[in-house]
């Protein structure tokens, strides 16, 4: 019963539950859902299917798992994302050899360079300037969007390159490209997250960045870096889209791919509010959402009730990472102290009615027992 | 002991007032009057008790046991309101009002005369201006509160407590902000309503202040009521006393001998020299030596500015006035990140908002100094930070003896050594401790306390801030007291140096030295 | 003996400051400063628009800024409540396309006018109350919540309109063709429907209780509620007001496009957002003037306008401009915050 409770709690169950439970309809469905297949050389199958889908959204997601970890926010990936389409399609439409494989590398390249210029600006916004991070990706989200139309002159820009198509629809090793350049990816995050102390001090301003900012910790390159890389990735995710169509639709390239990416985020369970972070969560995340847009194909339903199914529940996580749930579950035993704490006193002259004041910007604290007093409040 | 004084009936009377939270007695037994037309002062350190009587007497709390009765009927508030109600009116050490709205908002809305489903804002000006004119106020009710200073929204504050006609006005520190001129122009208002009969509670560690407007004072110590006096009668330097508790001398120590530490010899130059540091509205210039291997206690009562002046020499603030030199060398110390750079370490006395980060475990906490002087590319190695911790977690005794515990499961006493371990493992020249001791149990305030001394002795300058003389006696080289958020002396600590002398400076020494 | 002596002093009348008599003096209140910003952006643009085009500063170009904008007034009137409280409401393009949708569903399905045009602000109203619960119960920080409405909004809209659906029904029809002549002026239903917005919010801000409180929680909420304000109550009001807002706009778009389209709306919020900072009021809370919004959207508008008279910019330059312009007025807050500290 101990084993169960206590798997019950994980941040993951839930998620993996979700996520078991979808395939299963979708066997029972499709009894050869699950079957993998290698064929020429290369693997098919419905859950290299998912995987492939996945890329791009997996990539957006990684970027911003750690862009929330630091209580802040990207609404810009999607307008990143048509971007990067946009250039390096207008690249290859535009040179004399599109097919040759310097072209191409010189479209990829420019296309993510500009999107890690545009992270930068956004992290600059945030850490410098000290705009809301809402505010700050809400302006290039619309203004980005602008910028693409702008770059494709309103127009779809097709291009005819075997090269770049291989990005999005051709395979190596048997696999999928775009799997393994998002799995690449993934384990360069993770690896530089954990190899390098990015991951742990982002995490530190996260939760408590006053305690951060006495222990001597620079928010303010940890903040570039990790809007620069939600950029790079959107970039990158961008110009798999772009490779999958052969074409760079300003338009609808990315459109709401930033509230799946959320989505996917706090599924993995880590808080909107920012602080612990987890990629394997994201993954988990957006392996579900891939899956149930799948699956809501396969079993014939329409998939105009995707995006409500997905509302609903989002509305049910951000209800439970909510102050107010999480309180009631920790006192209900879930992580109760071995030592117990005396409540601290309440300070003299605090403010005596409420307890915090509220901040400005995405993030209060998260849920750390604070003092009956002014816990929290960050000095301007 | 308890001196009353005679004739009138008490219009607020508090019996037996206790405050029980889980693990923790915030109130015991304590007994408090209020009369009409009087300022009484209520004093006490931190822990003792006053903000929660205050809380309870406007409302917030509920005790757990004892009454209050006003006007000689026994009330039991369920909310602030109620209290209001009940004519007791309460002006926040920050004002607590909203400096965009307007002062005719400031002292009305809530209460505002209407017209026609709207606000009236002409009868709303007018009525404003006859609620200032009763504290001699003369301002334009449609101006920003923004707009005056401090001094004068406060006074627009108790202008709207009063438009409650309250009987009880609590006045929670209501001069940290304020200059010389404007305490005096608080203190004529506050006289103008005492001579309307209204009961003036005043929350203040200004000692200079309590003496120059109250008639009574209470004295509240862990939570229980040490007395009632008249403040003709009680001398400053017994107030200290009692206050500090230092006439109940139990010193629960491990270990009996008290530790006064020799010089080393000849210490060499100082490490630190802040010369007129000061802050506006913090704390005033203060003038600053340390010496390497030497512990400097600071004592003062709580707000006399001894955290504000940390928090300067660590960059923590940034000051308006004053150098600071490091080794020699001057420095404009502007960040924490620079302090530590260049060899000084602070360790906040608020170390579960300032000092920890709660969800991160205690590895994290304890290398997170370390790792941020490093920057976040070059991670320190596994085995260095393997190292350094299980040195710490033995050398402090830090218990679970669990690196990957979360450091919110502490105890207050862990959380703390947790804390220290991340300064000591940078190796500073220079550590500043603020309240390293508060709330922890006493066996790991000995062991604290016999770290710092073992630091000195090793050559480490430390600057140990603390609220019980007991430590700062037993520590120290030298003793600088703070008063008022200035600093009113500097001693030499020796065989001749008692708590009493200590107090005396607290409670009203002449600057020495 | 100390405080005997200071009680026999005669009592001084404490005054205003020398600062307060000399701004009052000079006639300017700190409180206008921002709102300046936008009367200036727009008087600029009038003149670059006059100078550089016919017929610029003709009534019907005029009078059509504030008619093909009407929606937008809306959008920015609720937009205004909510910042003025130091929130944010990013919902608003998800409802008015969802309010769109359920219009054309019911009049579809053959319910009157009567029923029909109510329904569509109250899915408005309906939405802004389930922030308003996220909010206020669970303790959910706006942009949070709001984000939540903007994800069950369009998953409403898709599942209800995954095609465009023309709305036909006469009483829509009636309220965009309506015009009405005022001189060389033109007046339609939604323009003075915006206008009676307008005005109503600013009664409601500077006449009513709720408005003022909604002012002090924007500068200080602990403080407003220790002043005994009804802090909880005016925030959950502030969210109803949005979202309905957000329904009334839905109505006058649906008015203005004749269609329901699930992907109506995407990029409004932004637009509303601009309008009100580029119209003064402070991403923080406390500070700003819905006529200042007014004028916000009406110098947005103008650069719409100014695009279609050009003739060779495209329409995608809007959205940068707008991006733009609001990027430059978010900075000029930043710069006006950190010089008051």
């Amino acid at each position: 019963m101990n084993v169960l409770s206590r798997l019950a709690r994980h941040r993951f169950t839930w998620p993996l539950v979700a996520l078991a439970a979808l395939l299963l309809a979708d066997v029972l469905h499709t009894p050869t859902f699950l079957n993998v297949r290698l064929q020429d050389g290369h693997l098919f199958g419905g859950p290299v299917d998912i995987l492939r889908n996945a890329a791009p959204l997996l990539l957006v997601s990684l970027g911003m798992t750690l862009v929330i970890a630091t209580r802040g926010i990207d609404l810009s990936v999607g307008a990143v994302l048509a971007i990067s389409g946009a250039v390096a399609c207008d690249v290859i439409a535009s040179s004399s050899k599109p097919g040759s494989a310097g072209t191409v590398l010189w479209a990829i390249f420019l296309g993510c360079a500009i999107c890690v210029v545009l992270g930068f600006g956004n992290g600059f916004l945030v850490a410098v300037v000290r705009i809301q991070p809402i505010i700050a990706t809400l302006i290039l989200m619309t203004a980005g969007r602008g910028i693409a139309m702008l770059i494709t002159e309103g127009q779809i820009t097709t291009v005819n390159s075997p090269p770049f198509a291989t990005i999005g629809g051709g395979f190596w090793l048997g696999l999928p490209a775009a799997v393994i350049i998002a799995g690449l990816i993934f384990a360069a995050v993770a690896v530089g997250t954990r190899r390098t102390a990015l991951g742990v001090l982002v995490e530190s301003v996260g939760i408590n960045p006053e305690a951060s900012r006495l222990a001597g910790v620079r928010s303010t390159s940890i903040l570039l870096a990790v809007y620069a890389a939600s950029g790079l990735f959107a970039g990158v995710a961008g110009i798999m889209v772009a490779s999958n169509v052969a074409a760079a639709d300003a338009n609808n390239a990315g459109l709401f791919i930033e509230l799946d990416a959320i989505l996917a985020v706090v599924l993995g369970g880590t808080l909107l509010t920012g602080g612990r972070f987890s990629l394997v969560g994201t993954l988990i995340g957006v392996l579900v959402i891939q899956t149930l847009t799948i699956s809501v194909t396969i079993q014939g339903i329409s998939g105009s009730v995707t995006p409500l199914f997905k509302a609903l529940v989002v509305i049910a996580v951000f209800l439970l990472q909510s102050p107010v749930v999480r309180s009631k579950l920790r006192r209900r035993g879930g992580t109760a102290p071995p030592v117990a704490v005396p409540p601290a006193l309440p300070t003299p002259s605090s403010d005596p009615v409420t307890g915090t004041a509220p901040e400005t910007g995405t993030g209060p604290g998260t849920g750390t027992e604070t003092d009956g007093a002014r816990a929290g409040k960050v000095s301007s | 002991m308890r001196t009353t004084s005679p004739g009138a009936a008490p219009l607020v009377r508090m019996s037996g007032i206790s405050m029980h939270f889980p693990g923790v007695k915030a109130l015991d037994d304590v007994d408090f009057q209020l009369f009409p037309g009087e300022v009484h002062a209520l004093l006490g350190e931190n822990g003792a008790g006053k903000s929660t009587l205050i809380k309870v007497l406007t409302g917030v709390y509920q005790p757990t046991a004892g009454t209050v009765s006003v006007d000689g009927v026994e009330q039991k508030f369920a909310t602030p309101a109620q209290a209001q109600d009940a004519g007791i009116a309460t002006v926040y050490q920050e004002v607590n009002l909203c400096p965009n709205l307007s002062v005719a908002e400031n002292v009305l809305l809530g209460r505002e005369p209407r017209r026609a489903g709207g606000i009236d804002w002409r009868a709303m000006r007018r009525a404003t201006r006859e609620h200032l004119a009763q504290l001699n106020l003369d301002l334009d009710p449609a101006s920003l509160l923004s707009s005056h200073s401090i001094a004068v929204q406060q006074l627009v504050a108790i202008a709207r407590a009063m438009v409650i006609d309250a009987k009880v006005l609590i006045l929670d520190e209501p001069t940290s902000s304020l200059d010389a001129g404007e305490v005096e122009r608080l203190f004529t208002v506050i006289r103008g309503l005492q001579e309307k009969q209204v009961a003036i509670l005043f929350v203040s560690h200004f000692l200079e202040q309590v003496y120059a407007i109250s008639d009574r004072l209470t004295v509240l110590r862990n939570g229980r009521l040490v007395g009632e006096f008249l403040a003709a009668d009680l001398p400053r330097v017994q107030l200290v006393s009692k206050m500090m508790g230092t006439s109940i001398q139990v010193l629960e120590e491990l270990e009996s001998q008290p530790m006064r530490m020799a010089r080393s010899g000849d210490e060499g130059a100082a490490v630190l020299t802040a010369t007129g540091l000061g802050r506006r509205r913090s704390v005033n210039p203060v003038d600053l030596e340390l010496l390497p291997g030497e512990v400097v206690g600071m004592a003062g009562l709580l707000g006399s500015g001894r955290t504000e002046v940390a928090r300067l020499l660590y960059g923590a603030d940034h000051s308006d006035s004053g150098t600071l030199a490091v080794k020699g060398r001057s420095q404009r110390v502007r960040s924490p990140r620079q302090a530590l750079r260049l060899g000084i370490a602070f360790s906040s006395e608020s170390r579960r908002t300032e000092g920890l980060v709660p969800d991160l475990t205690l590895r994290e906490n304890i290398v997170l100094g370390l790792q941020a002087r490093r920057g976040w590319l070059r991670r320190l190695p596994r085995r260095r930070v393997d190292e350094i911790v299980a040195r710490y977690i033995k050398e402090l005794d830090i218990r679970p003896a669990d690196p990957e515990a979360l450091v919110r499961n502490l105890s207050g006493g862990n959380q703390q050594k947790v804390l220290l371990a991340r300064w000591l493992a940078m190796e500073p020249d220079i550590l500043i401790l603020d309240e390293p001791t508060r709330g922890i149990d006493v066996g790991a305030k000995a062991e604290i306390q016999r770290l710092v001394s073992q630091l000195a002795s090793k050559g480490m300058s430390v600057l140990f801030i603390s609220a019980e003389l007991e430590e700062v006696l037993r520590l120290s080289h030298r003793i600088v007291v703070m008063r008022d958020r200035a600093k009113v002396a500097e001693i030499e600590n020796g065989d001749d140096v008692g708590m009493d002398t200590v107090v005396e400076l607290i409670a009203g020494g002449a600057k020495a030295s | 003996m100390a405080s005997l002596m200071n009680r026999l002093r005669p009592a001084e009348t404490v005054t205003d400051g020398p600062a307060v008599a000399t701004a009052r003096r000079l006639r300017l209140d700190q409180r206008y400063l921002p709102v300046v910003g936008s009367v200036v952006v727009l008087i600029l643009m009038l003149v670059v628009g006059g100078t550089r085009y016919e017929n610029f500063l003709s009534p019907l170009v005029m009078s059509n800024l504030l008619i093909d904008n009407s929606y937008i007034v809306v959008l920015a009137v609720g937009m205004t409540f909510v910042i003025l409280t130091g929130g944010i409401d990013l919902s608003v393009g998800a409802v008015v396309a969802l309010s769109g949708v359920l219009g054309a569903r019911l009049f579809d399905a053959g319910w009157s006018a009567a029923v029909t045009i109510p329904a569509m602000v109250l899915v408005g109203t309906v939405v802004g109350l389930l922030v308003g619960v996220m909010v206020l119960v669970f303790d959910v920080q706006p942009f949070i919540a709001t984000l939540a409405a903007m994800f069950l909004a369009r998953g409403l809209c898709y599942v209800f309109a995954p095609e465009s659906i023309p709305i036909r029904a006469k009483s829509i029809t009636a309220l965009g063709t309506t015009r009405w002549e005022l001189g060389e002026w033109t007046l339609t239903p939604s323009g003075l429907i915006s206008l009676l917005m307008v005005a109503g919010a600013f009664y409601l801000l500077h006449y009513s209780r709720f408005g003022r409180t909604v002012y002090a929680i924007g500068a200080d909420e602990a403080s407003a509620r220790l002043m005994g304000l009804p802090v909880a109550r005016t925030k959950l009001l502030v969210y109803v007001l949005a979202g309905s807002c957000s329904g009334i706009a839905g109505l006058l778009f649906a008015v203005s496009t004749r269609a329901a389209y699930s992907r109506n709306g995407i990029g409004m919020e932004t637009t509303a957002i601009a309008a009100v900072v580029i119209g003064g009021t402070m991403l923080t809370g406390g500070s700003g003037y819905v006529l200042g919004s007014l004028l916000g959207v009406l110098a947005l508008g103008l650069i719409q306008t100014m695009i279609t008279f050009e003739g060779t910019l495209s329409s995608w330059w809007t959205s940068i401009f707008i991006g733009s312009l609001l990027f430059v007025f978010v900075v000029l807050q930043r710069v006006i915050v950190a010089g008051r500290t």
